[in-house]
């Protein structure tokens, strides 16, 4: 499988399909792992980085679960494909930054990939559409069962499975789900929400993991303490919480509609139509543009376009993905000419219900 | 507006909690710095602010001198002192968890507010935790043997390792 392979088609964790994926566009689960008879990747030498990859790619041929599953030598990789990986979340940005001996295993419907020589040895990952977490959590606990197979995992006694960082120490584990909460956004809301789900030990990210408000109103709740309680206990934490936040986000957004309505409809019409006729746009502008479009579907203010679409083009629309696309490296001002293009090619003219069909 | 970093116009506004209390600080960047901005690791964040605390707490009744002789403390498997788990957050090995226990339980028990493990276990009983430790060791020795470029003891500390790979695996 190609990277290029990869680029027309959809993640499976936007195919905006799973349950309350109007507001839940995914969720994810990450295991934190690392061998027991090597240093933890900051006291590892280059020998041992290479060591460490070459045996765990040796086990992951051994098992037959990941006949299909491709290894990608990120280490080896071009710039624009390493950024490729990260805007499809199959890597993290500190892996595709960093230095060393390093890869990832991906599976080609991209519900997982496996990190090696990330911030620990192995960072396993599963990403699912809409609400899901049990049956993620089903999966990845099934990969870590089959890993552990073929290796020996640090692992203590009293302290449980060993990271390299003590925040992950435990169970290793980090329960997130990706929201999309612009009306909360809109209503000068979403930073009450913040601090009281900081009050409960849950961490509030941006897009991609950081700290803002800017990129698209989608932010990602996860759990912050990783030992002392077990995996199905997080579980719980992070699923109970889901449902109370697609509930604000629901009303928000019913108070929009009530009482704002003509503004809101404005807003997303002219997200709308900028994005259908603007002839150069970044990717920044394109983010906060589409998601104003995407909750206009969610409310049925836009007839035109189908979410999925609207899914895919946040994704196809970023830097990389425009790049492989289109086949060739672009500098930004033509990769702000091509963006604009490439939205108006998906936008207009009839091509949703045919494009959706291809995916 | 111009950006907080340089002189282009700011077209991001960041509101960022500050120290986990309930005050909030606003950033205005352009573009590129904040793509520079929000592209750090905040796992690295929250590895800093854990650290900070941990400092503080063992600066409580103990003098500098105290605090320099507790950061000189190496793990004999890894080699990593103190002062370097500290100063990055980040561990060297497995052991450190043996070597550190005091300083790391405090910090664990901040982190999590829970110092013992209620989760799911490997299923293969962890076979002789020592022996892992003792290849992580031998593996460090070689490369000074290479260093030093004393191949005989390279060689023995070679097959050494090749003996204890095939009993741990």
């Amino acid at each position: 499988m190609k990277l290029e392979e990869l680029a027309g088609k959809c993640g499976e964790w936007l195919r905006g399909s799973g349950p309350d994926s109007d507001i839940v566009v995914s969720s994810r689960i990450r295991l934190a792992r690392n061998l027991a008879d090597y240093p933890f990747i900051r006291k590892c030498t280059g020998l041992d980085r290479a060591a460490v990859e070459k045996t765990l790619r040796d086990r992951f041929a051994q098992i037959a679960a990941f006949r299909d599953v491709t290894y990608v030598d990120v280490n080896g990789l071009p710039d624009v494909d390493r950024q490729f990986l990260v805007e499809r979340q199959l890597i993290s940005r500190e892996h595709a930054d960093s230095d060393g001996a390093r890869g990832v295993a991906i599976d080609p419907t991209e519900q997982f990939s496996v990190m090696v020589n990330e911030e620990d040895h192995l960072r396993i990952q599963v990403m699912h559409s809409g609400l899901d977490l049990q049956a993620a959590w089903e999966q990845i606990n099934r990969i870590d069962d089959l890993l552990e197979e073929q290796v020996t995992y640090a692992f203590h006694e009293r302290l449980g499975y060993l990271t390299a960082c003590p925040t992950n120490v435990g169970t290793g584990m980090r329960v997130s789900v990706m929201l999309h909460l612009p009306a909360l956004v809109l209503t000068g809301q979403i930073e009450k929400v913040f601090r009281s789900l900081h009050k409960i030990s849950l961490a509030v990210r941006g897009l991609y993991g950081e700290g803002s408000q800017a990129m698209g109103d989608f932010y990602q709740v996860s759990n912050q303490i990783t030992l002392g309680k077990s995996e199905a206990e997080l579980l719980q934490q992070v699923g109970e919480i889901a449902p109370v936040l697609i509930e604000y986000e629901r009303k928000a957004r019913k108070s929009l509609v009530h009482e704002r309505r003509r503004e809101l409809h404005d807003r997303v019409s002219r997200a709308y139509g900028l994005l259908c006729t603007a002839q150069t746009i970044s990717s920044e502008e394109t983010m906060q543009l589409l998601s104003s479009v995407r909750m206009g579907v969610n409310l049925g203010l836009i007839r035109d376009v189908a979410i999925p679409t609207v899914n895919q083009l946040f994704i196809h629309t970023q830097p990389a993905h425009l790049q492989k696309l289109r086949g060739m490296e672009l500098d930004t001002a033509d990769r702000n000419i091509e963006r604009a293009s490439y939205l108006q090619e998906h936008l207009k003219g009839g091509s949703t219900a045919e494009g959706t069909e291809k995916n | 507006m111009k950006c907080n970093k340089c002189d282009k116009p700011a077209t991001f506004h960041i509101t960022e909690r500050v120290g986990g209390k309930e005050q909030w600080e606003e950033l205005h960047l352009c573009e590129d710095c904040a793509r520079e901005y929000l592209a750090r690791p905040t796992e690295s964040q929250d590895a800093e602010a854990a650290a900070n605390a941990l400092l503080q707490h063992l600066q409580i009744g103990r003098t500098a001198d105290e605090l320099a002789k507790l950061d000189k403390l190496a793990c004999p498997v890894c080699g990593i002192t103190f002062f370097e788990f500290r100063n990055h957050g980040r561990l060297g090995c497995p052991h450190d968890y043996v070597c550190f226990q005091e300083q790391l339980d405090h910090l664990i028990a901040n982190i999590h507010g829970a110092n013992t493990h209620t989760g799911k276990r490997p299923r293969k009983s962890s076979r002789s935790v020592d022996k892992q430790a003792r290849l992580i060791r031998l593996r460090r020795d070689l490369r000074d043997a290479v260093h030093k470029e004393d191949y005989e003891q390279a060689s023995v500390l070679r097959d050494q390792i090749r003996e204890l790979e095939t009993e741990v695996t």
